[in-house]
């Protein structure tokens, strides 16, 4: 199969967050930037499943300045056959996928996967307007895939219980646990990444829909309020009275 | 200014999600002088009660039974073309995020995703990076898509009667079929709920559960568990709460023998309060956490429990 993998670069779950600026833009300063783990390890690594079972192709596409190449290589390095950048600074979810949508159009691909969110927008929209500007399906959140015969059987998470869903390719999917395990690359592959085709997309027109404007930390938790383990009924009396949450 | 408001009404009543847009949708139309359109679909009755939680007029489309993007959007965009409505309320879950993405793109409207109150001067406070901070977002296109996240506003059931309308217009093919769902059935949805009993690897095995649930049913509480629990299939994987599960934000979320790991804390560090019961001291949770406990989960739990029953009984 044809299959496109959405990959963002976000800053490591670990990172300290804080902003600069006047709040207004995410201080980056010391910060390891890494690719959105849900792209990688769920949409990533289930094309490349998908792929070893049928033949295709894989290629991974991110919108950003060029200071985003060396992260979106590891999807090379884990096994993607291209990566592509569109050259543009990310704004906003819409304009993204406008972005992805013009570069993904009549180039055939019969699969879409992103991750189900990044780790630090947390819109989880993209791919969701992607499908529709491309007139596609689209299934968010899925956390199993399988392909015969031109249509997908997609299982999801939903309150309480799990949908068995069925459409046909092409289709848009967010991915979410469940999908495919971490894949970590090896020698081989970080060797191969080096000469494997990194391609720059110049950016088309988008339409400027939203910005982030501020950026504020919640104010500090005070200290914990510790009871006596022998006194543990106490918890409740105070979840009652004090905090009044039950 | 008309308020158009895309919910989910399948099930036996109004999900709380729902009521909560609803509300939230009204107060965005009060703001701005304004009606509000609910919009849904699939067979429930008795949706003119939709208007005690503020929508003046419900449209259904009673011919789409699933969530079908594409068909749902269709009908979205369609009553807010018809109404002239700028703003579309959806609920950030598993139905609104299916829906609202591809409204804003097809309106060419900026979006909102996970939106924690009404706009202020155009912009909307929503959470990113996982939980560790907020942002403001100002929409800046003529029509926007706010999709609010479930627990952030108390809804509301003050209103009357609404006027149900349904939909006959033509949305196409359904582009995603549902084969099956498979319920788990029995509780409190876990995203709905108000208070959470949740418990971790600290419980040694999943034939230990038994005064977890039975706290959470004393409390009226849902289950959740820990990343390791869901991976060791000692419980559903819908019931796992963290940074690659489900992200809640109840009033109330009491963690049992639970570390408090950086990828646990992002599903959970926006509930309003936090009680951590575990035995190691040094668990990073007691850092997150308003109330602790330091002590043994099989010695804490009877106590809990008799300690819910005596509140609940004078209650």
């Amino acid at each position: 199969m044809k299959i496109l993998v959405l990959l963002s670069q976000v800053p490591d779950t670990t990172a300290r967050i804080a902003f600069t600026e006047n709040d207004t833009r995410f201080d980056a300063n010391g910060v390891q930037f890494i690719v959105n783990p849900y792209d990688e390890w769920y949409a990533l690594v289930r094309a490349l499943e998908l792929n070893e079972a049928s033949g295709g192709s894989v290629t991974t596409v991110t919108v950003g300045p060029a200071d985003v190449e060396p992260t979106i290589r590891k999807g090379l390095a884990i096994g993607a056959d291209e990566a592509v950048r569109i050259d543009a600074q990310p704004v906003d979810g819409l304009q993204v996928a406008e972005l992805i949508a013009a570069y993904a159009k009549d180039k055939g691909f019969e699969l879409i996967l992103a991750g189900k969110e990044t780790i630090d927008h947390n819109g989880g929209q993209v791919g969701g307007m992607v499908a529709e500007l491309l007139d596609l399906p689209y299934v968010p959140m899925a956390s199993k895939l399988d392909v015969a015969d031109g249509k997908a059987t997609v299982e999801r998470d939903v309150p309480g219980g799990l949908e068995v869903l069925e459409a046909k390719l092409p289709l848009v999917l967010s991915t979410a646990k469940g999908m495919a395990e971490q894949r970590i690359p090896n020698m081989r592959g970080i060797m191969a990444a080096r000469t494997k085709p990194l391609n720059v997309s110049p950016a088309g027109p988008v339409t400027g829909a939203a910005e982030t404007t501020k950026f504020q930390l919640p104010p500090a938790k005070g200290a914990v309020k510790l009871i006596d383990a022998e006194e543990a009924g106490k918890l409740i009396e105070l979840l009652h009275n004090e905090a009044k949450v039950i | 200014m008309s308020v158009v408001a895309f919910i989910d009404t399948r099930g036996s009543k109004v999900p709380k999600a729902s009521a909560e847009a609803l509300t939230y949708a009204r107060r965005i139309a009060d703001a701005e002088g304004g009606d509000v359109v609910a919009v849904t679909f699939g067979d429930a009755q008795g949706l003119g009660a939709l208007g005690a939680h503020g929508a003046s007029k419900v449209i259904v489309a009673r011919h789409v039974k699933h969530v079908d993007g594409q068909q749902l959007t269709r009908l979205v965009a369609a009553v807010a073309e018809s109404s002239g409505a700028k703003t579309v309320v959806c609920v950030h879950d598993a139905t609104g995020k299916a829906v609202a993405p591809r409204v804003a793109a097809r309106l060419k409207a900026g979006h909102v995703p996970g939106a924690l109150d009404i706009p202020e001067n155009g912009q909307v406070k929503r959470n990113v990076f996982s939980g560790k901070a907020q942002a403001w977002v100002l929409t800046t296109s003529e029509r926007r898509v706010l999709s609010l996240m479930p627990n952030s506003v108390a809804a509301s059931s003050d209103g009357g009667e609404a006027a149900v309308e349904e939909f006959t217009g033509d949305l196409g093919a359904a582009g995603v079929t549902v084969k099956e769902v498979k319920q788990a059935g029995e509780g409190i949805p876990l995203p709905e709920a108000d208070i959470v009993v949740s418990a971790g690897r600290g419980m040694k095995g999943p034939e230990h559960w038994g005064p977890v649930e039975e706290l959470a049913r004393t409390l009226g509480a849902a289950t959740a568990c820990s990343r390791p629990v869901a991976d060791m299939d000692w419980r559903p994987h819908h019931e796992h709460v963290g940074q690659t599960g489900v992200a809640i934000r109840p009033n109330c979320y009491i963690a049992i023998g639970i570390s408090g790991a950086i990828q646990h804390l992002a599903g959970v560090n926006q509930s309003k309060v936090i009680a951590v019961i575990n035995k190691d001291p040094e668990a990073p949770f007691f850092k997150a956490a308003d109330y602790g406990i330091v002590g043994d989960a099989f010695e804490v739990l009877p106590k809990l429990i008799e300690a819910a029953k005596k509140l609940k009984a004078e209650q």
